[in-house]
């Protein structure tokens, strides 16, 4: 097989953009998280608890439309649950956000044992429609006709607009630099605080969802640490939209780079290319772009 | 702050509220669990004790196919069971420790090669207990025959014979001289699915090139069908007609790539079938439920024997499917073929292992 030409291919960059796009999503919600000034940590279990939600409403009521919406609406009570902890009771976010991971997996797979009998997957679902026409066209049709896929490249510009353009952002940004001197000007600073974990958990479900419907399933640990992966790209963009999504296509390409090495028959250790996003991670992290700095009061419940 | 001491209060209160029904509900089902299992109960029954691999119950392959193995000798020899799933965690030893430690139970099975050592440990801390272990993996370092507890019975199947059988298929079948293989941890014994298949599809196409890839150096790339679809969408997308997955839930998302591209799937350790109707090929089938049956039959009759007992398609423990299903995807030739193979896989003229 010739890889370099395989790079260069259609199939090859819709690979990318499919493994880009649960990578930003959860990445953005992390972002929207932090800006206001609350970790979240949570990325992770959000991811789990609307991908079993999705899969779970798709199977009992068969309807993919109504699963993304009751999958949506569950994950955003849930942000309000992680919310009511770490800015109402202002309890370590790291603590509640370890909790959250851990006890959203171990529920999904809990009422999962209780309905289907499996404590590993669920019955196959269908995925969500595609816009038709254009997802016929060969190798990359389908990720051009994918309506979560396109929302996440406009969700770029958008943010970026959302946070550095709007009273909204210039708000959020405030509550998670300088909550005190925010506050002192008339802001309502939990307000914001909770709005940003809000959104966290509105992006964190369609990333999810996506997964869920692109595997046509639920299966326990199927989110396989994307969400940790997601915070990592956030840190190497510096909370800044287009850098987070120039660090999430690295991921991605690495990712796909990874598996077309592998089949490509070249003798290399599949080890050293598993590990070489993590690797440039650590890199990335000791100084190779910069100093990354987090938002002033990032992590200090107000 | 008051204020907030009220709140924290009735977090608490409500947290308690939440762990009470849970625990209800829990005990509700498990409830129902006991009575199916007491139905049985006349005399004294036999109890059998089984811990389930990464993936557990439900992963409609390995873990499933155990299962089955238990439920075809509470029916035919009215033994009870009781089961762990330990999921994650490296909690496989105290599972088996928790079951051999119970009075009544007298032979414990792990499955999976993940318990290898575990078992051996906790078998020779309990001689008067029975264990079997599913595809026990023999290494030269640490196991040989001899290190083997009377007690244990090391069920080993040659995956590559099965492997080698179904890469024949695959490479009589392909169109475009490419197949692929996915494997799910890069470990000892799915090499040894790799190779016999590599060596099967060579075997009888020496033309065809095999392009393989792993999901993960972890047990995690047993449960990761994402990573799963997207290899198998690159070796599809490389001209790959066929594929071959030894990934467990993994191969999950291979068939969803099949059905995506109209291509063939070979499924893994039961009949997977039904996971992609009409792009499965055939699978590669491991007798798990039957060898469980059996162990647990010997064991009753009092003709339980330990050591390594090693199944291949001589012992009719590693098959390929051929049924009603599949009957139009693999043609007269390829079959007649694929049963010359067998025979002298079998007579040992044909060395799987290279």
């Amino acid at each position: 097989m010739d890889i370099f030409g395989y790079i260069i291919s259609l199939s090859f960059l819709a690979q990318v953009l499919r493994l880009f796009t649960p990578y930003y999503l959860g990445a953005s919600a992390a972002n929207f998280s932090e800006r206001g000034g609350v970790i979240n940590i949570a990325i992770e279990g959000f991811m789990i608890t609307s991908a079993f939600c999705y899969a779970l409403f798709a199977v009992l009521t068969g309807n993919v439309l109504l699963s993304l919406f009751l999958a949506v609406t569950i994950n955003i009570l849930f942000s309000l649950l992680y919310s009511a902890f770490t800015i109402k009771l202002k309890i370590n976010q790291i603590v509640t956000g370890v909790g959250f991971n851990l006890l959203m997996a171990g529920l999904a797979k809990f009422i999962m044992m209780l309905i289907f009998r499996s404590s590993s997957n669920t019955p196959r679902i269908e995925s969500l429609p595609h816009i038709p026409f254009i997802a016929d066209m060969p190798g990359i049709g389908k990720v051009l006709a994918d309506y979560i896929i396109i929302f996440t490249f406009l969700l770029v510009p958008i943010s970026q607009y959302l946070i550095y353009k709007t009273k909204f952002g210039l708000r959020l940004r405030s509550a998670g630099e300088n909550p005190a001197a925010a506050e002192s000007l008339g802001v309502n600073v939990r307000n914001y605080k909770l709005y940003g974990v809000m959104l966290s958990g509105f992006l964190s479900a369609l990333a999810g969802i996506w997964l869920a419907s692109n595997q046509n399933s639920f299966s326990d640990g199927m989110i396989a640490g994307r969400g940790y992966i997601a915070i990592a790209a956030m840190i190497i963009g510096k909370w800044k939209p287009w850098n987070i999504f120039w660090a999430c296509i690295m991921f991605a390409a690495f990712e796909a780079f990874e598996i077309s090495l592998q089949i490509s028959g070249i003798n290399f250790p599949s080890q050293l290319l598993q590990m070489l996003p993590y690797l440039i991670t650590v890199l990335v992290l000791i100084g190779f772009i910069g100093k990354t700095k987090p938002p002033a009061a990032d992590g200090i419940p107000y | 702050m008051k204020n907030y001491k009220f709140i924290a209060d009735h977090f608490r209160v409500s947290l308690l509220v939440i762990c009470a029904v849970l625990f209800a509900v829990q005990n509700f089902f498990a409830c129902g669990n006991k009575e199916t299992k007491d139905n049985n109960q006349g005399d004294k029954k036999l109890k059998v004790g089984l811990v389930f691999d990464v993936g557990g119950r439900g992963d409609k392959s390995f873990n499933d196919a155990a299962f089955k193995g238990l439920e075809k000798a509470q029916k035919e020899l009215g033994i009870q069971f009781e089961v762990i799933d330990p999921g994650d965690g490296a909690d496989r030893e105290s599972a088996l420790r928790k079951l051999a430690s119970k009075p009544d139970i007298g032979i414990i099975f792990g499955v999976g090669f993940i318990f290898t050592e575990d078992i051996t440990r906790i078998a020779e801390e309990f001689p008067d207990k029975k264990f079997g272990c599913v595809d026990y993996t023999i290494t030269p370092q640490n196991f040989s025959e001899k290190t083997i507890p009377a007690n244990l019975t090391a069920l080993v199947f040659k995956e590559d014979e099965g492997s080698f059988l179904v890469g024949a298929i695959a490479g009589l079948t392909t169109k475009t001289n490419k197949v692929g293989f996915i494997g799910g941890m890069e470990s000892g014994i799915i090499k040894k699915f790799e190779n016999g298949y590599k060596n099967g599809v060579m075997y009888v196409n020496p033309e065809c090139k095999v392009l393989s890839a792993y999901v993960s150096v972890t047990g995690e790339g047993f449960k990761n069908p994402g990573k799963g679809k997207e290899i198998a969408t690159s070796q599809y997308s490389n001209g790959a007609d066929i594929i071959y997955h030894a990934s467990g839930l993994s191969g999950i998302g291979m068939f969803e790539a099949a059905r995506e591209f109209k291509k063939f799937g070979i499924g893994v350790d039961m009949d997977q079938w039904n996971e992609a109707e009409g792009y499965v090929l055939t699978s590669m089938t491991k007798i798990v439920d039957e060898v469980i049956y059996q162990t647990i039959k010997d064991f009753k009759e009092n003709k339980f024997t330990g050591g390594i007992r090693s199944l291949g398609l001589k012992e009719k423990g590693v098959d390929y499917i051929y049924d009603d299903n599949n009957k139009s995807l693999i043609t007269p030739t390829v079959r007649e073929k694929t049963e010359q193979i067998r025979d002298k896989i079998i007579k040992g003229e044909i060395k799987t292992t290279q």
